[in-house]
């Protein structure tokens, strides 16, 4: 707002980057954006950012090409993990560089309108929704938190066993390999058991820590990089004077859970509490 | 990426210096990451259309996705290298395991059992997904 923003009234100005590059790549929108928070840092297509104002409300966009970033190409570049990652990223630090200055409300990523005034558009058709989560997530940092099981492994099997299994391999291999693939899975759904009431516990004391709480589908090993079996992938948005007492929890959380392996990501942009229609506080009922 | 670095550039304090929190402080990964900006943020549908199912079904292969090694090496996804069912000795046995399984089949049936095996997995997880993803919000 502080700075000259390229309104609509502008008469379809604001295309600073190539000729062609009207349509408007949306990050996130905020109460206020000053450009020269973003000056030097590179848009989603390598183009500069800037500032669409209305309503008393700023949205960070940037002028991307149709050619590249219409329905069709759009929807074959979200296929490409290269393009995808390097847009992912992008992305995301233009809306933690907003993070850093004002409550920030991010937008999924790939949303594009024609021009700028599409964009003030939505600005002041949806200026109560806006200021409605603006309100909720002022003041507040959401954290991640991931608990993995630990990999049931082959001590949990007593010892004692292992003269027994010797004789029964002897008398009969098929029926001891049986019996011990019985008991490695029954070793196995307890530990499934012990873990996912450790997580539950967890979630439970950290979620009275934070304004709301969100559940998400826990990650495959392919996207966590971890090979073991993750039990519970949450969000929290914590007030910022409460952020020390949050961690610290989660901390000692994890040290009296020790069947699991607990990690903190954050502080992140309230991505997963953008929406006006999240539940605020309290956070209860939120265990899916 | 190693354990304890910052989670984010710039972006403020580290907690938790290792007691309890196995790996201390994350750093933001590309799997977490792509999980927030498409899975989660506002969700408007501006003047393009991208079909928010298209997203939905992205966002699932996403979860389900083998990238190429390269690609996957560079995200830091490298959980095959330690897997010994991809390690290079466990795959010969593996490949012999199917040749001979292939061979009982052919000299048993005409129909091949292990080529249907091949698919059990992803389909699978995709039913899993499938129902994680009728959670509540």
């Amino acid at each position: 707002m502080n700075l000259p923003p390229t309104s609509p009234a502008d008469g379809g100005k604001g295309t600073e980057g190539m000729p062609g590059d009207r349509a408007a790549w949306v990050y996130a929108v905020a109460r206020r954006i000053d450009e020269s928070w973003l000056a030097g840092v590179a848009g989603v297509a390598g183009g500069p950012l800037r500032a669409v104002t209305a309503a008393g409300l700023a949205a960070a966009v940037t002028g991307v090409s149709l050619d590249d970033f219409g329905e069709e190409p759009l929807r074959r570049h979200l296929e490409d993990l290269s393009w995808l990652d390097a847009t992912a990223r992008r992305h995301h630090q233009v809306i933690e560089i907003i993070a850093r200055h004002e409550p920030v409300i991010p937008m999924r990523l790939a949303t594009v309108f024609d021009d700028d005034r599409g964009v003030a558009g939505l600005l002041t058709q949806r200026r109560d929704e806006f200021a409605a989560a603006l309100g909720q997530i002022d003041g507040r940092t959401e954290w991640g938190i991931k608990i993995y099981a630990g990999s049931a492994s082959d001590d949990q099997v007593s010892p004692g066993e292992d003269g027994a299994d010797a004789r029964e391999t002897a008398a009969s291999p098929g029926a001891a390999y049986l019996r011990r693939r019985k008991r490695a899975i029954s070793a196995d759904s307890d530990a499934r058991l012990a873990a996912s009431a450790s997580a539950d516990a967890i979630h439970a004391a950290l979620a009275r820590l934070a304004a709301a709480a969100q559940l998400r589908p826990p990650q495959a090993p392919q996207l966590s990089g971890q090979q073991e079996r993750m039990v519970l992938n949450a969000a929290y948005l914590v007030d910022d004077a409460r952020s020390e007492e949050f961690a610290a929890a989660a901390d000692s959380l994890a040290g009296s859970h020790p069947a699991v392996r607990v990690t903190l990501t954050g502080p992140w942009p309230p991505y997963s509490f953008a929406s006006a229609d999240v539940p605020g506080s309290p956070p209860e009922g939120t265990r899916a | 990426m190693s354990m304890g670095e910052m989670a984010q550039p710039g972006g403020g304090r580290v907690y938790g210096s290792g007691s309890g929190l196995s790996s201390g402080h994350e750093p933001a990964n590309l799997g977490d990451i792509l999980e927030r900006v498409l899975d989660r943020g506002l969700v408007i549908a501006g003047d393009i259309r991208v079909n928010l199912l298209d997203i939905e079904l992205l966002t699932i292969k996403l979860r389900l996705i083998i990238a190429s090694v390269e690609t996957a090496r560079e995200l830091g996804i490298d959980w095959w290298v330690n897997d010994p069912w991809l390690s290079s000795n466990h795959r010969e046995l593996e490949e012999e395991n199917r040749r001979l399984r292939d061979r009982v089949a052919e000299l048993e049936a005409p129909r091949t059992e292990s080529r249907r095996q091949v698919t059990a997995g992803p389909a699978q997880e995709a039913r899993e997904e499938g129902r994680r993803s009728a959670r509540r919000r």
